[in-house]
């Protein structure tokens, strides 16, 4: 019988613990796929956060070390200098990166560190049970905002690629989405750019990822695809920031 | 025979540096040296002292809190550490930025005008290497040649220049002593 | 090779540089900066070894357990403030298992604290410092020649039980020199890194480095596999020096540059025709109790005087070793001020009942 279809080598075959509807299980794919089609599975060391992608370090099939939170940048600096012809990526949500470990991922772009950041940004905290996070949207509810996010009393949402799009040694910065078809595309295609330039040893590369939570928005998952579409979108913003190639 | 050493003076003075002279010089006799610097906030600038310790014996705590000889090269020096020397031992004070006069009976004490001797060689800056030739000359605690020694290993190539006049430093400082 | 003066701070960078240990994360503070400028003096002169200064020790220490991880001889030093900040990275470095040397170069706390010599850290070292059930193998130098013979050594400790090591020295051992000649430290015959993320190479299942046991039985059969593995170092691996106890009426118990102290104050009780002994613990964890009870049951001797510069940490695990057989008393300076002999041998007099 002819194979139509074969699930990437990147993954093992240890079940996904998601919740129905969730995009963390599209983006572990995204980055599986790119590792096994570039080849940088045998070689690839990735690093999983604290959040929801905790269990990450099962599901792909590379080597892996699990952080504390929002230290992965800084283990990922550990783990390249060690092996500098590794690829080498951290997986991390916004709790993880954009709050407690906005120093490490700042540090880790500013030196240039030749890794790569997948950042899963859906706008809250998934795994303790739906926070507020750094990028909750304004008037946004969480668990922690129940009258929504104030701006007055917990600023606005940090705009994470914007902010690296302005460190010279962030080379290849982009933000993209996966509520839909075509963006999963450009999703992937971001994803492996962002390795690509790894390999040559350029500098850091970041994908910021938009990413659902019907759980904690308390949504069905079609009715998160369009949420994120009409609320996240326009405030952060689908595109390139950053691609040391282009500005050659 | 143990000699306990403090010495002391503004930041910049060497004191640290003929401290570390005397312990290499010690090591290279053979003999058990400690070493250990005053740290933190008062050496970009301040005062700064050394402790240095030579001795036959196993070095104990390398902290000196009596002084077989103190070396002062600025006047909060001496006024600080004047009463940590022993009964019997030696003060040696650079009397060309201290006008005070040591008011301890009890020791020994040498008046050694090194700002001035040392600009009358050209470069006040080895006023520290006039300090340490009468040091040496009043207590042979090493030995001028293996000081000579230290300073030509320090010294090397183009530096080298510099080592005739360390050594007629030293041997100024050592007449003051005499 | 002679003996030459070096610093305490750049003799314990050389010996880690001697010991294999290529990869350095740290962050600056007072009084171990000679550590991190050494290494990145020495680090871009050594292949494929690299020296990074870290945003933070959290950072710092977190880049070590990505370079333990990845097997690398990997080091990482600080002061107490720093240490603090370490601790979260430590725990989770021996949770995980993972081989590195941490130095910890004392001063005075709580907070920032001071930046003289102290040993106040001593329960943060031995006793946990961060969250969980763990122990770090602490080693206490007293002079820079240990510093250098530990400081090799530490790197075959660290991969042989899979550990953290902490090296505690104090502000005095950092900042000052004494002779030191660099001699080959005995090798351990070490097992292969079998577990360290180096890639797969598609030649075997994938290793992961983690610390993370969701299910509470796995958790505390981690925890059981820890300390049998602690109950080895306790086995193995204790050291203490004993110094003039042959028929010592008062034993001291001091480390570090406070050992050193006390025995000036041993030869000036001696003059005087007290007999004084010390018990130097060279490893604070495993503690060298058994050497402790040992001198509590001798009939010749009276007292304990445990000094430490602190209020008091190390004398608690002298009391759980005397265990009640004879009094233990503490004399303690702290905050960075450095006991004199002069003032250890009046307490010892005071201890034993008045001067002779």
């Amino acid at each position: 019988m002819a194979v139509v279809f074969q699930k990437t080598k990147g993954l093992t075959d240890k079940q996904f613990h998601y919740c129905p509807g969730c995009t963390h299980g599209i983006i572990h794919r995204l980055v599986a796929e790119v590792l096994e089609e570039l080849g940088l599975l045998d070689d690839a060391i990735g690093v999983a956060p604290v959040g929801c992608a905790v269990f990450c370090y099962d599901y792909f099939s590379c080597d892996m070390q699990e952080a504390a939170h929002g230290r992965a940048p800084a283990v990922a600096t550990g783990i390249k200098r060690v092996n500098p012809k590794s690829a080498v990526f951290t997986y991390q949500g916004d709790g993880d990166l954009a709050s407690i470990g906005a120093a490490e991922i700042v540090h880790a772009s500013m030196r240039g560190e030749k890794f790569t950041t997948i950042f899963v940004n859906n706008a809250i905290y998934g795994m303790t049970g739906g926070q507020m996070a750094p990028t909750t949207l304004v008037g946004q509810k969480a668990t922690t905002a129940p009258y929504g996010r104030n701006e007055d009393l917990a600023g606005m949402p940090l705009r994470v690629s914007e902010m690296l799009a302005t460190i010279p040694k962030a080379v290849f910065v982009e933000r993209v989405s996966v509520h839909d078809i075509p963006n999963i595309n450009k999703a992937k295609k971001a994803i492996k750019k962002a390795f690509e330039i790894q390999m040559k040893g350029l500098g850091f590369t970041f994908v910021e990822i938009l990413s659902t939570c019907p759980t904690n928005w308390g949504k069905t998952p079609l009715e998160s695809l369009k949420w994120l579409q009409e609320n996240m979108i326009p405030y952060f913003p689908l595109g390139n920031f950053r691609n040391v190639e282009e500005v050659k | 025979m143990t000699h306990e050493i403090v010495m002391a003076g503004f930041g910049g003075q060497g004191v640290m540096a003929i401290g570390k002279i005397i312990a290499e010089a010690g090591l290279k006799e053979g003999k058990n040296v400690s070493w250990l610097p005053s740290y933190g906030p008062e050496m970009r600038g301040g005062t700064a002292s050394c402790n240095v310790i030579v001795s036959a014996d196993p070095v104990g705590s390398p902290i000196v809190t009596g002084a077989t000889e103190a070396i002062v090269l600025n006047r909060p020096s001496l006024d600080k550490f004047e009463k940590d020397v022993v009964p019997g031992g030696m003060l040696f004070i650079n009397s060309s930025l201290i006008d005070k006069k040591s008011t301890r009976d009890d020791i020994k004490v040498y008046y050694v005008p090194a700002n001035d001797i040392a600009n009358e060689l050209g470069n006040g800056k080895i006023a520290n290497m006039v300090m340490l030739g009468a040091y040496i000359a009043a207590t042979n605690a090493v030995s001028e040649d293996t000081i000579m020694e230290i300073v030509t290993e320090m010294f090397q190539g183009k530096k080298a220049s510099v080592i005739p006049l360390n050594k007629e430093a030293l041997a100024k400082g050592a007449e003051c002593v005499k | 090779m002679a003996k030459e003066l070096w610093k305490g701070n750049e003799a314990i960078a050389e010996a880690a540089i001697k010991a294999g240990c290529k990869f350095f994360f740290g962050y600056p503070i007072t009084p171990q900066n000679e550590i991190p400028e050494y290494m990145a003096m020495r680090m871009p002169q050594i292949e494929g070894a690299a020296f990074v200064q870290a945003e933070s020790e959290v950072a710092a220490i977190n880049m070590v357990y990505g370079g333990a991880g990845s097997g690398a001889r990997v080091m990482t030093s600080s002061s107490s403030p720093g240490i603090s900040l370490k601790q979260e990275g430590i725990t989770y470095i021996a949770g995980a298992e993972l081989p590195c040397v941490i130095v910890n170069i004392v001063r005075g706390g709580p907070g920032l604290g001071g930046i003289q010599p102290a040993q106040s850290d001593y329960f943060q070292a031995t006793k946990g410092g961060g969250h969980g059930d763990y122990r770090l193998l602490v080693l206490a130098p007293s002079s820079v020649q240990e510093a250098v013979d530990l400081t090799q050594e530490a790197f075959d400790m660290a991969d042989q039980y899979r550990n953290p090591v902490m090296i505690m020295g104090d502000g005095m051992i950092g900042q000052m020199m004494e002779p030191v000649e660099f001699t080959d430290v005995p090798k351990r015959n070490l097992p292969e890194k079998t577990w360290a993320t180096t890639g797969t190479k598609g030649k075997r299942e994938h290793n992961v480095i983690n610390s993370l046991f969701i299910d509470p039985a796995a958790c505390e059969k981690h925890n059981i596999h820890l300390f049998e593995k602690y109950a080895e170092m306790e086995k193995n691996e204790v050291r203490v020096e004993e110094y003039n106890m042959d028929g010592a009426e008062i034993v001291f118990v001091a480390y570090g540059t406070t050992a050193r102290i006390v025995k000036n104050a041993i030869a000036t009780l001696g003059k005087e025709g007290i007999k004084a002994g010390l018990i130097r613990p060279i490893t604070l964890w495993p503690y060298p109790s058994k050497t402790v009870e040992a001198a509590a049951a001798k009939a010749n001797v009276k007292a304990f005087l445990t000094v430490e510069m602190s209020m008091g940490q190390m004398v608690e695990d002298v009391r759980l070793a005397v265990n009640g057989a004879k009094p233990v008393h503490f004399y303690g300076r702290t905050g960075g001020m450095v006991p004199t002999p002069a003032a250890i041998v009046a307490e010892a007099k005071k201890v034993l009942g008045g001067a002779k």
